[in-house]
């Protein structure tokens, strides 16, 4: 009975951690968080480099065949350096189409994904939240027409993973025919979003059953894990803002009120940290608890990553209500994380179904 | 990470049933004996076994194995299924005998620690005053020394058990002149004595299970101190250190929720389950989510456990985190329950880990949620502890002047 992570998983994260503190250092974050590009290459090279465009894949494939776990653990690091880039968008494209794929469309697709030559991303939502696979209505026959909505990072992607009808799954190439990818102005600036419009173009069924529920499980907790990362630093920015500012003649972190607050918030968020791990942890051993932790943990983790980013602005008054202040910066990423994929209370009432 | 429990641990659990299956319930004569009787007399035999009192040496009446978070979680769930007696549940063996052990005098433990975990002696804990609550340390209970005895004047309130307990311990100010903390000496004190007047006090669902207790020229022997003269407010924070019961506590959590799920599905709103209600699966759906955390955050607390890992923390969170939910929960009940929610609760104590039952065991629940929130440190010192301990943050002012 071990309910913790490995030597290899803390290194992990270290290791990603210490990449962030280097490449994507408050000033570096900023710049990329303003700037009109929506992808930033030199940024997400150094994250290939570090091997996080191919965790998921099988070794067979060049990928580092490592479980959910260990993608969840990055992605509460990243979430944590509110780390713009494309890796939830190719991490659950490359999990789909090594779920999915046939093996001629493995062995083209995911060496190249492993090795960061080709970027992709995932089309799902289709409008008025409806995101799940059993929603999806686009068909997928001859070519595809028709619009996906939300697309994380499609400006860096080349190849795009579409759900269709009857909950299946398709790739499509950005730069085919019949393929235009329109930007949605999203308030998360770390993960840019675009509108897909499909007018007769050419894709590729993935022909392997379930990959589509997989797919969605996995984007439900690499939410989640994300969403702890970020609210865990909303807290401390919060914290360490409390022992500096000065009122009254002292730190604010003296006022009770406040720091009640504060104990509130890391209250909020700390006791979840082994949430996330478990819905990972079912994912690739508990079957039976995979589809229900992953809809709990996302449902939790991202209302309380929404609810402690509106906290941390009031925790540094009117600072804390500037476009200059960093905290704006992680709200934002809440916006994305709790509606993306569906809302929280979309998602209870998911695992509602289990009781 | 790894959630079976391994081959080893298997076979001892196979072991823990076989003993369960052969020793309780009591056969026989035993059987026709009261509960207490019977605990006790199973309490024996599985601490020879080396099932109870695991922490406790033998010299004390202990079975003194070596500490094993696994084995200790492994041997509850156990007891539970068969619904045999485990470890006194008491204040007893929670606060007394662990402080004992590291701070006491070797004839204290021989005198008081066998029969405390055995369930044959039961304790109060004296400590809160009229005046003296959350501000503990500024308790006015006198002890004089008069010859060979502590001499004790003065009133503890909320005192938990004291009609039925057989000794107190208790914290006196001893040293009037020293500083407030420095004043502080921690004393045994037998409770069958003229002078003490235990008066329950009946608590608001309607049980009276805490109480006022008048001193007047109490006597308790010289040597009944634990620690010196002056040290007794070092002495009630002795840390416990034996097994921590955080996968117990976060179990009793889950229970109590699947409790809250049936009822959903028992009672009716509009003519339909309630359970079918959106509003109340949403309601129901965002506890879940606590209770999630609440219980992987316990296998996570035990894994740090087996490691000889600080959990940081964490390990300030249970409490209020815990006493959060129960308060959810017994909020939502209420609210299931419909016009039942006007009845009294009839003093209906719940069984700890088992779900409440009935109506009025939900209304006991909607009360006692907020006792438990408020015994032990209110969740307003339990914040002030996250907060100062757990984020580093400056030390309340008050506390801090009146010293
Ligand atoms: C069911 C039950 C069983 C109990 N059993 C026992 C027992 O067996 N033995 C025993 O000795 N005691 C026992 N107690 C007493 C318990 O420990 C005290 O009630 C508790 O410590 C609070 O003290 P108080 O009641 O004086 O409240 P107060 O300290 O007066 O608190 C009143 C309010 O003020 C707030 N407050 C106080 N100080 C601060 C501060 N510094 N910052 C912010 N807010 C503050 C509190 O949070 C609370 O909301 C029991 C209590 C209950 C409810």
């Amino acid at each position: 009975m071990d309910f913790g992570l490995s030597e290899e998983q803390g290194l992990l994260q270290d290791t990603v951690g210490q990449f962030l503190a280097n490449e994507n250092d408050p000033n570096q974050l900023r710049a990329r968080f303003d700037a009109e590009e929506a992808h930033d290459p030199t940024f997400w090279k150094g994250q290939i480099e570090l091997g996080l465009a191919g965790l998921l894949i099988p070794e067979p494939f060049g990928g580092a065949g490592l479980e959910l776990l260990d993608a969840a653990l990055v992605a509460e690091t990243l979430g944590r350096a509110a780390a713009p880039g494309p890796f939830l968008g190719h991490t659950l494209a490359a999990l789909a189409l090594a779920r999915g794929g046939s093996d001629a469309q493995k062995k083209t697709w995911l060496p190249k994904l492993a090795t960061g030559d080709v970027t992709a991303t995932v089309a799902l939502a289709e409008g008025e939240g409806r995101w799940m696979p059993e929603q999806w209505e686009l068909q997928a026959s001859g070519s595809l027409t028709g619009q996906k909505h939300h697309l994380p990072s499609g400006a860096a992607a080349d190849l795009i993973v579409v759900g269709t009808a009857g909950g299946g799954l398709a790739i499509v190439e950005s730069a085919a025919a019949g393929v235009r990818l329109e930007p949605y102005p999203g308030a998360d600036r770390t993960r840019r979003l675009d509108t897909l419009h499909l007018e007769g173009a050419a894709f590729e069924a993935l022909p392997e059953a379930g990959a589509a529920e997989a797919l969605r499980d996995a984007g439900l907790v690499l939410l989640a894990a994300d969403a702890f990362g970020g609210a865990s630093r909303c807290v401390e920015m919060s914290v360490e803002y409390a022992k500096t500012r000065e009122q009254f003649g002292v730190t604010i972190g003296h006022f009770q009120a406040l720091k009640h607050q504060l104990a509130n918030m890391a209250l909020e968020v700390e006791p979840s940290r082994g949430l996330f791990w478990y819905a990972a942890h079912a994912f690739d051993h508990a079957p039976e608890d995979t589809a229900r932790m992953a809809a709990v943990a996302k449902a939790h983790l991202t209302d309380r990553f929404m609810a402690v980013a509106r906290d941390a602005v009031e925790a540094h008054g009117g600072i804390g209500y500037t476009w200059e202040c960093d905290v704006q910066i992680w709200f934002k990423r809440a916006m994305f994380d709790r509606t993306w994929l569906g809302t929280p209370g979309f998602h209870r009432e998911r695992a509602a179904s289990h009781w | 990470m790894d959630l079976s429990y391994g081959p080893e641990y298997d076979a001892f659990r196979e072991e823990v049933r076989s003993f369960l299956s052969s020793h309780w319930p009591p056969k026989g004569k035993e059987a026709e004996q009261d509960f207490l009787a019977q605990a006790i007399h199973f309490r024996r035999t599985a601490i020879e076994a080396g099932y109870l009192a695991r922490a406790i040496p033998k010299a004390y009446g202990g079975s003194e194995q070596a500490s094993d978070p696994l084995k200790a979680q492994i041997i509850r769930e156990e007891l539970g299924r068969a619904k045999a007696p485990g470890d006194p549940g008491g204040i007893g063996t929670m606060m007394l005998v662990p402080t004992l052990l590291e701070k006491g005098e070797e004839w204290q433990k021989q005198k008081f620690v066998p029969g405390t975990v055995l369930g044959e002696l039961s304790w109060c804990q004296g400590y809160s005053e009229p005046g003296s609550g959350s501000d503990l340390a500024s308790l006015k209970t006198r002890g004089e020394l008069d010859g060979d005895e502590w001499v004790i004047n003065g009133q503890k309130i909320w005192t938990s058990g004291a009609v039925h307990a057989d000794y107190m311990f208790c914290l006196v100010r001893t040293e009037p002149d020293a500083g407030k903390h420095a004043g502080i000496s921690y004393l045994l004190i037998d409770m069958k004595q003229e002078g003490i007047d235990v008066r329950p006090l009946r608590q608001m669902n309607g049980s009276a299970h805490f109480n006022e207790v008048f001193l007047t020229d109490v006597r308790t022997p010289k040597d009944w101190i634990v620690g010196q003269r002056g040290e007794g407010w070092i002495v009630s924070r002795t840390t416990l250190k034996h097994e921590r019961n955080s996968i117990g506590n976060a179990s009793m959590v889950e229970a109590t929720f699947k409790g809250l799920v049936r009822l959903a599905r028992e009672s009716k709103i509009d003519g339909r389950p309630a359970i079918e209600d959106p509003a109340i699966r949403q309601r129901l759906a965002t506890i879940e989510g606590y209770v999630q955390a609440h219980k992987y955050s316990g296998f996570r607390q035990l894994t740090h456990q087996l490691r000889g890992e600080d959990a940081g923390l964490i390990g300030l969170m249970n409490k209020l985190h815990s006493t959060n939910i129960n308060q959810e929960v017994s909020k939502l009940a209420f609210d299931l329950i419909g016009d039942d929610a006007m009845l009294d609760p009839e003093g209906g104590g719940g069984l700890m880990g088992v779900a409440p039952k009935g109506a009025e065991g939900w209304i006991n629940l909607f009360m006692s949620s907020l006792g438990v929130a408020i015994a032990g440190g209110t969740a307003n010192i339990q914040r002030n502890v996250i907060g100062e301990r757990g984020l580093g943050l400056p030390r309340d002012a008050y506390a801090q002047q009146s010293r």
